[in-house]
């Protein structure tokens, strides 16, 4: 290992990760969380042309590469008229894959809620629209916590594939520099490392929010 | 008998108030209602008694607009006439469970919201009352369940007795016309059943117009004016208590009636 190299590309690939990597990640799911509810409650609705609709869409993302639909949005498109910029082209591509996974997870929260929440709802004297958001995907929310986070965390990594579209993010930095200095192990090793300590610090949040949102449950 | 109930002064004591008419209901093939006809008075207390599967759950959700009958009518007051037969729409019904509320069997509480936040939702969220006003309100309904001090508690910390004492503010607090009770006490421990009828005898007491649905025989002699039996989605005998339940008719009722008072 070369520590000299190490402490030199420090700043660069940490630069990378909080100009790069998380602000993609966080845009791209909080994009991803609304289509996904969005698809959720299209798939949960009575009307057939709707949920097929859904049901599509999550096939269609879940079925294919995340790289090859990253490269037909940015390298694809062009040549159907539609030129993308590196940025807006790994937000879209990245949000609606999540779209797609995320949506599965929200459509088996709000199943997992019992009936008798939805009619205690009507009950009061509740819409379904109203029932949805003050009863029902709050109790939702709690068991979606743990696989949205999965979805989350490979996310962050994902976003590395972000590099081969040209958006400069933690792992552009590091092949840049490994190009530049053929220390091919040292930085990969250390962009593994710094993508690591991203996802401790996620778990750890997703610990934290779990327990808030466990208040109301018996232990 | 009837009593004066003053959260109601405008309809005169002792008038129907709510009247059901030729309610039919089929899930698929199979008929769980077929042709109920039902009065209740203002102030009066009806008890729908019969076995499992004679429809009178079905006949309580109706009339809380949980279920769409296939046909029939039912009338609340002078100024709501809604007919099933017809294709009704999510603001008819919403009229219909805006006069009537529900005590369901298994509590239904919002575990997410504190007992204070489970009461004045519907009154602060749907019926845009102020907020202060209806915690007010909820305070004092808490205060006369025994349960005060409870507030601030989540329903998980709470038992099944008052749990099921909550989800009865929670209909008081939507200041309904109608109190409908969907076996309020077949999910308790025996000895939690006594607090929670006893709350309902003091609702009757009070004025309350209510529909039970219930299996305590020896509580629906106590505490209704009428009870009404049923057997595979019909109305087989209806009256009094201590003739329904004392004297049946019908040896379908003395069967029914029997089996509950000796089950061994």
């Amino acid at each position: 290992m070369d520590w000299e190299l190490i402490s030199t590309s420090l700043w660069p690939l940490t630069r990378g990760a909080l100009a790069g990597t998380i602000p993609l990640a966080l845009a791209s799911f909080a994009l991803g969380l609304v289509l996904a509810l969005l698809v959720a409650l299209m798939r949960l609705s009575r009307v057939g042309v709707v949920s097929g609709i859904a049901r599509g869409y999550v096939s269609v993302i879940r079925g294919t590469p995340l790289l090859v639909q990253l490269f037909v949005i940015f390298y694809g498109l062009p040549s159907v008229g539609l030129t993308i910029d590196p940025w807006p082209s790994a937000i879209i591509a990245f949000s609606a894959n999540v779209g797609g996974y995320a949506a599965e997870v929200i459509r088996a929260a709000i199943q997992s809620v019992p009936k008798g929440q939805w009619e205690a709802a009507h009950m009061v004297g509740m819409s379904n629209s109203l029932a949805l958001r003050r009863i029902i995907l709050p109790q939702a929310a709690r068991v979606s916590v743990p696989p949205l986070s999965n979805t989350f965390i490979s996310l962050v990594k994902d976003t590395s594939l972000a590099s081969l579209i040209l958006v400069t993010e933690l792992f552009r930095e590091a092949q840049q520099i490994a190009a530049g200095t053929g220390e091919f192990m040292t930085l990969y090793v250390e962009a593994a490392m710094l993508y690591w300590v991203i996802c401790l610090f996620l778990s750890s949040g997703q610990s934290v929010l779990e327990r808030r949102l466990d208040r109301y449950v018996a232990h | 008998m009837s009593h004066t109930d003053p959260t109601h002064p405008a309809v005169s004591v002792g008038a129907p108030l709510l009247r059901v008419a030729g309610l039919r209901k089929s899930f698929g093939e199979n008929e769980v209602l077929r042709g109920i006809d039902l009065e209740v008075r203002r102030g009066q207390v009806v008890a729908l008694v019969g076995p499992s599967g004679s429809g009178k759950t079905t006949v309580l959700r109706s009339l809380n607009g949980l279920e769409t009958p296939d046909a029939g009518r039912v009338t609340v007051g002078t100024d709501l006439d809604l007919d099933f037969a017809e294709k009704l729409g999510k603001r008819q019904l919403g009229r219909l469970r805006d006069r009537s509320a529900m005590v369901f069997q298994h509590y239904n509480l919002f575990p997410h919201m504190t007992v204070l936040e489970n009461v004045v939702e519907g009154p602060v969220r749907v019926q845009k009352r102020p907020r202060a006003e209806a915690v007010a309100e909820a305070e004092r309904l808490l205060d006369r369940v025994g349960l005060a001090a409870k507030r601030d508690s989540y329903p998980f910390e709470l038992s099944g007795g008052q749990q099921q004492r909550v989800g009865i503010v929670r209909a008081l607090a939507l200041r309904p016309q109608v109190l409908l009770f969907d076996e309020p006490t077949s999910a308790l421990d025996p000895e939690l059943v006594g607090d929670v009828l006893a709350v309902i005898k003091e609702l009757s007491d009070e004025g309350w117009t209510m529909v039970i649905v219930t299996h305590e025989l020896a509580f629906a002699r106590e505490v209704a004016d009428e009870v009404v039996f049923m057997d595979h989605g019909v109305v087989v005998e209806r009256g009094p208590a201590s003739v329904v339940l004392g004297a049946p008719e019908h040896e379908r009722t003395r069967q029914f009636v029997r089996r509950l008072l000796h089950p061994f």
